[in-house]
């Protein structure tokens, strides 16, 4: 077992170093860099913290979904054959729903700044 | 010791601008090692001239397989200045005498390409509501180009484009379910060639415009120039990946479809809006295939850079705006 503190914990930390103590230092193309940097931190945080837990949920739909078992991999080829091909559409029963939760899944950890993502967010509040 | 481009910039101004007596505040703008785009001033003794280079330096100068090439940007250019389109207006066609390549060196126009400094500045804000229509009725002069004048281009029909796309993103060899249902979607809903086939701009988007506080300036970054639907300038520009967080107004983030059109037509050239929603469905898939191809290229290098790979992350982002456009959750 690996000690603390998590990976999750120490890419936080670094983030924040960088943006609170680093990017007030830097102007330009530096301080671009830097932003496009701790972005892509702040985005592993997110992973780390949030894939499990989606992957799993993805997996157990799309094994319904389909009626086989599979690694994720194997599992969304054979779901993207299937609308490719027109065997699956946007009639049968789930695909909607799955594609949706999926996608959304995605946005939480790459851009939940989105604004087609956080207007979803409010629509589902409603 | 070799010659440097600025040297080569001032031996070619000479030949060309009559009183000229150099170059001054040369400076590398931006782009990958197959082409270069330089700003400079032109020394005069009548006040220095804004100028700027775009070349692709000798050795590279093969296009890729998708791009008009450079001789005929510059065609383009000269061609949609001459028709009254707001362009920069393009001084010199570089000979091989220059020794700096292939391109062209262009009037430089003063203004903002950049998305969100146009979309949130005061100083654009009385621009901000007219930009839709000036763009429409700017679109709408490019299509009336006369073909017989343009230089050869690519001729492309929205099943041409459908079978690139889907050959690109197999290319890439990782599923994206979203991707297939677009692809899906774009064959069962292919409208055919357009009834009049005239000159596509292309990339006509945020980015490749200049924008001032009156309204649009310039059109540049003719390299995807094709013969195709007119009708695909419109749906590109309407791709919610150029609205920057304005989502709500699909043009650009600062106006309406409505307002696109009617600058269209007043130029006496009809919107077939049926069309131009599928273009923006092909333009937002599009856009997708395209981060995720920053991705592979950040992978297989030789740019490893960090933009490139984020970039890559950003094509999720295509993918709930198709799902908004293909499988809507609620009435808009």
């Amino acid at each position: 077992m690996q000690d603390e503190p998590t990976p999750t914990e120490l890419i936080q930390a670094v983030a924040a170093f960088l943006r609170n103590d680093i990017a007030p230092t830097l102007n330009g193309h530096s301080a671009f860099k830097l932003r496009v940097a701790i972005n892509a931190l702040d985005l592993v945080g997110r992973q780390l913290t949030l894939e499990k837990r989606s992957n799993a949920a993805e997996r157990e739909r799309l094994t319904r979904l389909l009626g086989r078992n599979g690694t994720l991999s194997e599992l969304n080829s054979a779901l993207a054959d299937g609308i490719s091909s027109g065997s699956i559409n946007l009639q049968t029963p789930g695909v909607a729903e799955h594609l949706w939760q999926t996608t959304m899944d995605k946005l939480a950890v790459d851009q939940p700044n989105y604004a087609s993502y956080r207007r979803e967010l409010e629509g589902n509040r409603e | 010791m070799s010659v440097t481009t600025e040297d080569l910039l001032a031996r070619s101004v000479a030949t060309w601008c009559p009183g000229a007596t150099g170059i001054a505040n040369a400076a590398r703008l931006s782009g990958g090692a197959s082409q270069e785009t330089w700003s400079f001033d032109i020394v005069h003794p009548d006040g220095n001239i804004g100028a700027i280079l775009r070349r692709a330096p000798m050795g590279y100068g093969a296009a890729p397989d998708r791009a008009a090439g450079l001789d005929a940007e510059a065609v383009l250019m000269q061609r949609a200045y001459a028709a009254g389109i707001p362009s920069p207006r393009v001084m010199h066609v570089l000979s091989p005498l220059d020794e700096l390549g292939t391109g062209f060196i262009m009037a430089r126009v003063e203004g903002e390409t950049i998305p969100r400094k146009i979309l949130r500045d005061a100083k654009f804000a009385e621009a901000r509501p007219k930009l839709a229509r000036q763009l429409g009725g700017v679109l709408a002069k490019i299509h009336a180009l006369p073909l017989p004048q343009l230089p050869e281009l690519r001729r492309m029909t929205a099943a041409s484009e459908i079978a690139e796309l889907e050959r690109d993103y197999r290319t890439l060899n990782w599923p994206r379910p979203v991707f297939d249902l677009a692809l899906r979607w774009l064959r069962d809903n292919d409208p055919g060639p357009a009834a009049e086939g005239t000159l596509v701009h292309g990339d006509f988007r945020h980015g490749n415009l200049i924008i001032g506080p009156d309204g649009v300036r310039a059109v540049l970054d003719w390299e995807l120039a094709h013969f195709g639907d007119p009708m695909e300038d419109l749906g590109w520009i309407c791709v919610n990946s150029w609205r920057f967080g304005e989502i709500d107004k699909p043009v650009g983030g600062f106006g309406t479809r409505d307002e696109l059109f009617a600058g269209y037509e007043v130029e006496g050239r009809r919107v077939d809006a049926a069309r131009v929603h599928f273009w923006e469905v092909m333009g937002t898939l599009r856009w997708g295939v395209m981060c995720c191809g920053m991705m592979q290229r950040f992978r297989s290098g030789p740019d490893h850079s960090m933009e490139r790979a984020m970039i890559g992350r950003r094509s999720s982002e295509t993918e709930i705006d198709l799902l908004r456009l293909l499988a809507p959750r609620r009435k808009p």
